[in-house]
């Protein structure tokens, strides 16, 4: 079966269970719209979600990037430093002890109400999977790489070997990272327009919920539902291009 | 056919080897303590070992690497240590993935910062058979070819001494025998150290075969064989020397 047919089926089956549940628990449209009530919405508002969901993709993508940047620089700050590590490590594994959702308003009540805090909770929200798994991949270059850079160069140049060596080496680490990131992101900017703002998704969700506009919150969810699975199939795909070397094994990844 | 390429001379003499009281302490066993081994200039030397001896500990202490409890006196016959004139080629391959295969060929001269001799590289490839995958990345190719790249890379750093760690073992019988000559022809004039735990191979390859045997182990050196490596494995003298070999291991009384 092709993907596309097997992507309609999934969307017919989730619909069918949907239009079922209304049927049977004979719950009123305020509670749960039926889903033509919720593709109207789609359609009514078609260019006012477009313009909320450009405001989170903007955040998305502004966060993921500034949250590789800082990730990657983090991981090779604790690969090559042992003083970074005594202090470094310590703060990255707190930095996952405390929930976003707790500092949310504190980044808020500090970056106001704009993208800026927005960008700065989906660059929390990944730091931690970016920083750990290319820490980890910078770890585990393979030691027989080592030596043989080692004899090649006998002098000590560790930026040489990092260059040629133990930074492509834990590529396929980070990406292992990128593509957790690319999962995870929309829940911080999404979680930063709950908590205060005037844009995005979020925000319009909030703002159809508290008018009783239902029809319109389902309709903002299948956006961002949209928008983060195309996120991450954008991301997934780009990796696989950029690190053909580096495929996976056909038996646990082949779908078609 | 087009003339093959004449591989570049060995700069200055060959260069021998002694290392002095070499000792290897690993989990509180003393695998070996106060051993000596020689490697004649511009010689092909064999060291033969059952596994677990340490004989892959005695070669990454030639060449320069570090392991746990190894030490040891090492110097080239003009009393000069050996950083910097070493070649090592291990058992796996490690051709870096990302790399096409002369990419890897001139992983060297990249590391030191140097520009890449890249006719020089295609020479070699085309030495090892391989002219026509330069361009192929390595897991594209058989593990045959992969270690013929693997030999161009030591090849092209040209140093006076290459060491050699099981370099053949994981491949199919065939393809070993022709890896091993091409290797004996690509090495003349080198210093080589071989370290294998087949005695076929030490026999085939051989200018000086050493045994290392015992715990803590000795190195001895077996009487030199007729003719020029590659030996062929039926001729008689190969075979005398098997048998007297395996006695050494102790394998047969």
């Amino acid at each position: 079966m092709s993907a596309i047919r097997r992507g309609l089926a999934t969307l017919a089956g989730v619909l069918l269970t949907w239009q079922m549940i209304i049927v049977i628990g004979e719950l009123p449209p305020y509670i749960l719209p039926n889903p033509w009530a919720v593709a109207a919405s789609l359609g009514r508002n078609a260019g006012s979600l477009l313009s909320h969901a450009s405001v989170t993709t903007l955040e998305i993508l502004t966060g993921m990037v500034l949250g590789t940047m800082l990730g990657s620089g983090t991981a090779l700050a604790l690969g090559y430093s042992r003083r970074a590590r005594r202090w470094l490590l310590p703060m990255l594994i707190a930095s996952q002890a405390i929930p976003v959702f707790a500092i949310a308003p504190l980044l808020v009540l500090w970056l106001g109400y704009g993208m800026a805090s927005k960008i700065a909770m989906t660059l929390l929200i990944i730091y931690f999977p970016v920083t750990a798994n290319f820490y980890d991949g910078l770890r585990h270059v393979p030691p027989g790489w080592l030596d043989l850079a080692r004899v090649m160069l006998p002098e000590s140049r560790r930026w040489a070997v990092l260059r040629h060596i133990a930074l492509p080496a834990a590529l396929p680490a980070l990406a292992s990272g990128l593509r957790i990131a690319a999962a995870v992101a929309p829940i911080g900017a999404v979680l930063g327009e709950w908590v205060g703002s005037s844009a995005g998704l979020g925000y319009l969700m909030l703002h159809a919920n508290s008018r009783m506009q239902v029809d319109l919150m389902f309709a903002a969810l299948v956006t961002l539902a949209t928008l983060a699975v195309g996120l991450y199939f954008a991301v997934d795909a780009a990796l696989k291009r950029l690190l053909p070397w580096h495929p996976a094994n056909p038996e646990t990844t082949e779908t078609g | 056919m087009s003339p093959v390429p004449v591989l570049p001379a060995i700069p200055g003499p060959p260069l021998a080897v002694n290392l002095r009281s070499a000792q290897l302490v690993y989990g509180g066993l003393t695998l070996f303590d106060g051993l000596d081994l020689d490697l004649t200039g511009g010689c092909f030397t064999c060291l033969l070992g059952s596994s677990g001896i340490g004989k892959s500990s005695l070669l990454r202490l030639l060449a320069g690497l570090t392991a746990i409890g190894v030490s040891g006196d090492l110097r080239g016959d003009d009393g000069l240590p050996l950083t910097g004139r070493v070649a090592w080629m291990a058992q796996q391959d490690l051709l870096l993935p990302w790399l096409n295969v002369l990419d890897n060929v001139t992983l060297g001269s990249r590391l030191r910062g140097e520009r890449p001799d890249r006719p020089r590289a295609l020479n070699l490839l085309a030495r090892v058979g391989l002219a026509d995958a330069a361009l192929a990345r390595p897991d594209t190719l058989s593990g045959g070819m992969r270690q013929r790249a693997a030999l161009a890379r030591t090849l092209m750093e040209d140093r006076p001494v290459v060491l050699m760690d099981e370099p053949f073992s994981g491949l199919d019988a065939l393809t070993r025998l022709r890896l091993q000559a091409l290797a004996a022809e690509l090495l003349i004039g080198r210093t080589v150290l071989l370290v294998t735990h087949d005695p076929l191979e030490a026999l085939r390859l051989g200018g000086h075969i050493l045994v290392m045997s015992g715990r803590p182990a000795i190195v001895q050196t077996l009487p030199d064989l007729p003719g020029a490596p590659p030996r062929d494995p039926g001729d008689p003298a190969v075979q005398a020397a098997y048998r007297a070999i395996l006695r050494l291991l102790e394998v047969v009384t």
